[in-house]
């Protein structure tokens, strides 16, 4: 017999899906079917029952082999990398709940750490623009019910988001949008045609780094001003058009991605964007909301926050909390070769870092902490593999419109694995003692 | 005036954070009172003197006091942060924070410095003889408050983000600057001899903005209004003269709407 667990949280992206139904075998161990996800999210929840998991840490030996052993010996090893360090990095904590991102800033406090999140190669930049100029921004649910006109502005959510546009922002029928589709009208700024660009009532295709200048014209266009014939490779009069079906709505969205956030003039776009939002609430509502990547990257970015001021690239080394992108940012610190120890928990820089940074990794006493074998642990000294969170353990976290959900675990994880949060607390403990503070 | 020589002579394994190497945290110290000076290396504190061999006395006030940095100071951070007075002359390259926050006083550079120099900068003169780093002058993170006094002069060329969320003083950079010029200035000058990229003045309030060499690209915010003979450096020169940024807020000064101005030499 099976049984099927419903309102299940996704654990993949930051659309954090609550309405998944899986499917599990009697006794709890095993995972047989999802509904409902997209199939990014479905892999993620299948991935967990793959036969050649990795469920004991390991420890890089001479030779390049992995040699298996205690989750105690782990946390000995850890615990020791970080207090030794100087200016040791703790990086991820988007792929995690909020217990166990806590749990690890209590860690960076005690041995002086630097910690970021992946919002420093993502949406770092909206949270300095956002920092620089506020945002004016609201629910998912607000935009299902009330918005008239979706701008995707740099971002693919038919590949990335893949339920995005189904769930809240283009089909569903909404109380304010009874007729769904036809009740939106929906502008895609990108240089290339995407899947998402295919959608659009509106596709401009913008000259690539020119989106702070498009942006800048559709401000100017609501002001009556003067602008040259072409902007950004799209003429003058199209931008006066779209500014103006943008002003006939009742509630407009813009939705952006990295395609804004981590191209030319990278915060500032973000800037523009929503200094254009408090523009054109002169003349409508309108929102905006950046596309969050990682299911808990919202989280991290609120736990650091709360605790220490700062949403992401927070530097604790000289006991108190210190910000500043450039200085205090991962790839910057890695590049830089300001950091002398590396921990990664949720998140696989070796993927998705400039090969500099990774080199650097390699030759840094580095921790990996993650259920799958990853680039990251494949050049770190110790990989600790643990529990997947959202589908072997619950715990919180912040959709991208920073609703917090509660996730709910599904399955148990393979006999004798810990969670983030569980290794966490014994890496704490040890740091304590080593630090002569317990 | 007084000079403290402080030669490095250990350098460090990561960077060092050398905020107290400033006239006024050297002032009326001895060299062995000065060498007891925190540093701060990652997570550690330690000494001066533990990096820096250091030599002389320092005056009885920031403005009889003048610094001598030697030696290979490249990671070092902060020199001169939050100066009022005296000198400092920096014989090399140095990194982030170089004259940040200072108020008065000289600081030299000789080389190049990395971003943040003259962050939030009030008075004073700050000289950099090679290329300065991204945000030059800027305003720190969050601030809305850039620099709104004195004068810097770059010899070489200047990166990104040159006199973001400026409010006055003066920044002349001889060589090229990358992108964003003055984003979000309400006043003060950029003066640039050599060619710039893109996004110059965007949402500039009030400020001016000279170039000399090219602009790759204008920002659609900023309208041709004629020519204009300027006199720049006791030399006259024609400019095209552009309004912006026009899709910004804008303030009134006596009935009149107030612009951003940018002038291109012809």
């Amino acid at each position: 017999m099976t049984k099927t667990v419903t309102d299940v949280v996704c654990p993949f992206c930051g659309t954090l899906c609550d309405d998944l139904e899986v499917v599990v075998s009697d006794d709890g161990k095993q995972l047989t079917e999802v509904y409902n996800a997209c199939v990014i999210g479905t892999e993620k929840f299948l991935h967990s029952q793959a036969k050649d998991r990795v469920t004991r840490p390991r420890l890089r030996q001479e030779d390049g082999s992995w040699k298996e052993i205690s989750y105690d010996e782990a946390a000995e090893y850890t615990a020791q990398m970080l207090a030794k360090a100087k200016k040791p990095l703790m990086y991820g904590w988007s792929s995690t709940n909020c217990e166990a991102q806590s749990m690890g800033h209590e860690i960076a406090e005690m041995v002086g750490a630097c910690v970021d999140n992946t919002a420093a190669v993502c949406h770092g930049t909206t949270l300095i623009a956002v920092q620089d100029i506020g945002i004016p921004s609201c629910t998912l649910g607000e935009i299902k019910n009330r918005a008239d006109r979706i701008l995707f502005w740099g971002c693919n959510p038919a590949h990335a988001h893949p339920r995005h546009m189904s769930r809240y922002s283009i089909y569903p029928r909404g109380f304010f949008t009874g007729k769904g589709q036809k009740s939106r009208k929906m502008i895609v700024v990108d240089p290339r045609v995407t899947d998402t660009a295919k959608l659009a009532d509106v596709h401009l295709q913008v000259e690539q780094g020119r989106d702070y200048e498009l942006l800048n014209a559709f401000r100017v266009a609501l002001n009556n001003e003067w602008l040259p014939d072409v902007v950004a490779g799209i003429p003058a009069e199209k931008i006066r058009e779209a500014a103006d079906l943008c002003k006939s709505g009742r509630f407009g969205i813009i939705f952006f991605g990295m395609g804004v956030t981590q191209t030319l003039s990278k915060n500032h776009n973000i800037d523009e964007a929503i200094a254009l939002t408090k523009h054109l609430n002169e003349f409508t509502k309108f929102s905006i909301m950046p596309m969050r990547g990682h299911y808990n990257v919202t989280g991290s970015g609120e736990v650091l926050a709360w605790q220490f001021g700062f949403p992401y690239s927070v530097d604790l080394t000289r006991g108190f909390a210190r910000y500043n992108p450039g200085d205090t940012s991962t790839i910057d610190l890695l590049a830089r070769g300001e950091a002398d120890a590396m921990f990664t928990l949720g998140s696989d820089p070796g993927a998705h870092f400039p090969i500099s940074c990774v080199k650097q990794i390699a030759q840094l006493p580095s921790v990996c902490i993650d259920p799958h074998q990853t680039p990251t642990s494949g050049v770190s000294k110790l990989h600790v593999p643990v529990a997947f969170c959202g589908v072997e353990v619950g715990g919180n976290a912040y959709r991208m419109d920073n609703v917090p959900i509660d996730m709910r675990k599904v399955v148990d994880p393979p006999a004798g694995m810990l969670t983030d949060e569980e290794f966490l607390t014994k890496v704490r403990d040890r740091v304590k003692q080593l630090k002569g503070l317990a | 005036m007084e000079t403290v020589t402080i030669t490095m002579k250990n350098p460090p394994a990561l960077y060092l954070e050398a905020d107290n190497v400033s006239p006024d945290k050297f002032a009326g110290k001895t060299g062995s009172q000065i060498a007891e000076l925190h540093v701060y290396e990652g997570n550690t504190t330690s000494t001066l003197g533990k990096y820096f061999e250091v030599s002389g006395n320092a005056g009885a006030t920031a403005a009889d006091t003048k610094i001598v940095v030697k030696g290979d100071v490249k990671k070092v951070k902060y020199l001169g942060m939050k100066m009022s007075d005296g000198e400092l002359v920096v014989e090399g390259s140095t990194d982030l924070y170089a004259g940040a926050w200072m108020t008065g006083g000289k600081l030299t550079v000789t080389g190049n410095v990395e971003a943040f120099a003259a962050t939030g900068m009030k008075g004073g003169e700050l000289t950099i003889e090679g290329n300065a780093g991204n945000y030059l002058g800027a305003a720190y993170r969050g601030d809305w408050r850039g620099m709104s006094g004195g004068r810097i002069l770059v010899k070489g060329n200047a990166g990104s983000d040159v006199g973001m969320y400026m409010l006055g003083g003066e920044i002349v950079i001889n060589g090229n600057v990358d992108v964003h010029v003055m984003t979000h200035a309400e006043g003060g000058k950029v003066t640039i001899k050599g060619n710039a990229k893109s996004k110059l003045g965007g949402q500039l309030v009030d400020g001016t903005i000279i170039v000399f060499g090219t602009i790759d690209v204008m920002m659609p915010g900023f309208k041709p209004v004629g020519t204009v003979e300027l006199e720049v450096d006791g030399a006259k020169a024609k400019f095209a003269h552009y309004i912006g940024d026009t899709g910004e807020r804008k303030k009134k000064r006596k009935g009149q709407i107030i612009y951003g101005n940018l002038y291109k030499k012809i």
